[in-house]
């Protein structure tokens, strides 16, 4: 029983994983390829460590996967902030359908 | 695990393979260097998930120890690149 909801979260982490690198293939720009990709592999990966964790239980593999999970879902918002704000300050244009860029006018401190 | 699920853990992955080609050709054909800075990220996060696997499917615990290692140094690699790309250097 506790395998088998194991591998059920390992399913949903795939498709996650598969989804957000379809979005990073598909998407025309750079903005819209890091907001997909990043959303869609941190959980997708996040699930399948809570999959392995259900099916192996507390020996030494799970408690390393919680370090290994938290830390992921730690790092990756403040990853993908800092990696937005370079990539705005390099000068990467917006695609042609955007309507309106308001950190355009923030001054660089 | 019996036979079912170790056959379900070895066919898993061939699908996080295919997203890494997926991530592979966003890096050799990436218009800005943005692009290619996400997807080396985004292949190192998907690295973790493959190590996870590989710890499910030997039973060794180290491929984790692999796993942490692999994106903490993903997480200070994205973070040196977005100071350059910001055009600072790395120590200020």
């Amino acid at each position: 029983m506790i395998n088998t909801l194991g591998l059920i979260f390992i399913s949903i982490g795939l498709s996650f994983d598969i989804i957000g690198c379809l979005g990073l293939v598909r998407l025309p720009n750079v903005y819209n390829r890091l907001q997909a990709a990043f959303k869609c592999v941190t959980i997708g990966t996040s699930n399948i460590l809570l999959g392995v964790l259900l099916m192996e239980g507390f020996n030494s593999i799970g408690m390393k996967i919680l370090v290994c999970a938290a830390f992921l879902i730690f790092t990756a918002p403040v990853a993908a902030h800092a990696l937005l704000r370079g990539a705005h300050r390099s000068g990467v244009k917006m695609c042609k359908e955007s309507i309106v860029d308001q950190y355009e006018n923030v001054p660089i401190t | 695990m019996n036979f079912i699920h170790s056959e379900f853990v070895s066919r898993a992955f061939y699908i996080i393979l295919l997203a890494a080609i997926m991530c592979l050709f966003r890096i050799i054909r990436g218009p800005s260097t943005a692009d290619r800075v996400v997807a080396v990220h985004i292949l190192g996060v998907m690295m973790v998930g493959i190590c996870a696997l590989l710890a499910l499917s030997t039973g060794h615990s180290w491929y984790i120890d692999i796993g942490i290692a692999w994106g903490l140094q993903a997480f200070i690699c994205i973070l040196a690149l977005s100071k350059n790309l910001e055009g600072k250097g790395i120590d200020d």
